[in-house]
């Protein structure tokens, strides 16, 4: 993204106008609910560094604890979840919505958290791969599936598949290979090892009662 | 990427007045512009979130219309019972489009808005591209023009509409309720995104201050036989090569009505009437599908590399009308 960053003169000037455009919008709305703007500063081009008051307060849940948290307003799910929570099990594979790498369940449902808008989590709740099943306990059927399957070379794009895997099955999108070659498609696997995924998948479904 | 402003909207009042004020862009799902933004192609000040408005995610499925709020996801349409029964064009549409990820982002107006994934568009400022920096120039129209238009382009853009879904919506006479300071209004689905011409950074005839509302789809003696059929470079989860959106009346075997629109080849949702006039009254056969083919696609105006679409089109068009054909209630 460093690339994409402004020049210093260019964020100055973009500086100056959303403030006063923020004013604007704070004149001019009536129910559009200002939760907060996003000038930042970067320290780095490669780490951008919010200045506190720039940031969102967002509140959501993430495996089940809640969290209150500061986030720059351009922040992925994804950045929030492996640079400030510490969960580094989702990817970032493509940072685009196209390889799968990053998925993770939001309120249920599984997503590409690369292209959710950290801001947009405000109230709802996210699984990552790491609160599939408690700390302690035994793997989730999924997991366990893709061990006994090999279902993986490289191991990259792992926890985004079992992720989406495990919402394939609860989907009932699982009911025979074509329709788990459909339904996974949006997991790409660059070391080839769908025929193992296919058959952790149907293994695991019945586990799992799919 | 450029910082932003982030106002979450929890009603439609005032909305217009804050994309009056500061341009404000509007972000529902967010997997066409948070995309763009980080390439650096979409660099909005200020984004204002209206995903948590209330009532903009139902469908509703009348005697003659199915009305499909703005915020409905991808996901829920295609998956809707009334949906799959009564237009299963739309289903499909829906279905084949993107990835089960992202289907459960986006939203179906969004879908409609999203924006072409021509490369020279996409990867920035090395290349002109009149859509993205006005004036530049195309590279597309002297360079790898597999995947772009043969129906609706300029000498400024070939850019293909990229969208599935208001494929689907064309071909079956869908509008749309669009809001904005001017109030509410309605546009027809094919008529909302413009030919490029000189202007192909305009997409839509969409005010800077209008939102998409709800989606209206007339499903009357049309919609249950139909189909959305999509060639593809893969199996699943790619746009299309070439797309067809079918519709049929057919009564005794003979086509009362037909409504076909092309997808993956022209710069905007493609209504083929020459083709739709063909068939009327025609036996509907192979033969006649076929020809039919040949008519949507007799004024394609192939680049260097995507002339093989027309006879892909042309099949694509054929067999969409068969699988449609098979879906009638009275054949």
């Amino acid at each position: 993204m460093s690339e994409h960053d402004p020049s210093p003169h260019d964020r100055s000037h973009d500086l100056s106008i959303n403030r006063r455009d923020v004013m604007l919008v704070g004149v001019a709305m009536t129910g559009v609910t200002l939760v907060g703007f996003g000038e930042t500063t970067a320290a780095t081009p490669s780490a951008p560094v919010a200045r506190p008051e720039m940031n969102l307060t967002i509140h959501f849940q993430v495996n089940g604890r809640p969290i209150e948290m500061s986030v720059d307003p351009r922040a992925s799910l994804l950045d929030v979840l492996r640079e400030q929570l510490d969960l580094t099990g989702a990817k970032k594979g493509c940072d685009h919505g196209q390889c799968g790498a990053c998925t993770v369940h939001v309120d249920g449902r599984r997503v590409a958290s690369c292209l959710t808008l950290a801001a947009k989590m405000e109230g709802r709740a996210a699984l990552t791969i790491e609160g599939l099943t408690p700390a302690d306990g035994p793997l989730h059927p999924m997991q366990q599936a893709f061990i006994d399957h090999d279902a993986l070379q490289c191991g990259y794009c792992t926890p985004g598949q079992i992720m989406a895997a495990v919402a394939c099955v609860q989907e009932g999108h699982a009911s025979s290979e074509a329709e788990i070659r459909e339904y996974m498609s949006g997991n790409i696997c660059r070391c080839g090892a769908y025929v193992g995924i296919v058959a952790a998948i149907r293994d695991a479904a019945v586990t799992m009662g799919g | 990427m450029r910082p932003f402003t982030y106002a979450r909207a929890t009603s439609i009042d005032g909305i217009h007045a804050v994309q009056s004020a500061t341009g404000a862009r509007i972000l529902a799902g967010g997997t066409t512009l948070y995309d763009l933004m980080k390439l650096g192609i979409e660099t909005p000040g200020h984004l204002v979130d209206v995903t948590s408005i209330a009532g903009l995610d139902e469908i509703r499925s009348h005697q003659d219309e199915l009305i499909f709020g703005a915020l409905v996801t991808m996901s829920d349409a295609a998956a809707h019972p009334a949906v799959l029964q009564r237009a299963p064009v739309l289903a499909e549409s829906l279905s084949k489009a993107a990835s089960p990820q992202l289907r459960n982002m986006a939203t179906l107006a969004g879908n409609l808005l999203q924006r072409t994934r021509c490369a020279y568009f996409r990867n920035g400022p090395e290349y002109p591209c009149n859509k993205r920096m006005p004036g530049s120039g195309c590279a597309a129209l002297d360079g790898l023009d597999r995947g772009h238009a043969l129906f609706g382009g300029s000498r400024s853009c070939i850019a293909v509409y990229p969208g599935d879904w208001a494929v689907a919506l064309a071909a079956l006479d869908a509008t749309v309720d669009v809001h904005g300071s001017r109030g509410m209004r309605t546009l027809e689905v094919a008529n909302l995104h413009r030919l490029p011409g000189d202007t192909p950074h305009l997409e839509t005839v969409l005010e800077p201050d209008e939102m998409i509302l709800n989606i209206r789809v007339p499903v009357g003696r049309l919609g249950q036989a139909s189909t959305y059929h999509k060639i593809r470079d893969r199996e699943s989860y790619a746009f299309a090569l070439v797309s067809a959106a079918v519709a049929l009346e057919l009564d005794d075997g003979m086509v009362r009505q037909a409504r076909i629109a092309l997808g993956g080849v022209a710069t905007r949702p493609w209504r083929v009437p020459a083709a739709e006039a063909a068939l009327a009254g025609q036996r509907l056969d192979r033969a006649a599908a076929l020809e039919a083919g040949r008519v949507a696609f007799a004024d394609a105006r192939p680049g260097q590399h995507n002339g093989f679409k027309v006879a892909l089109g042309t099949a694509a068009v054929a067999d969409a009308l068969m699988i449609a054909a098979e879906r009638s209630p009275s054949r």
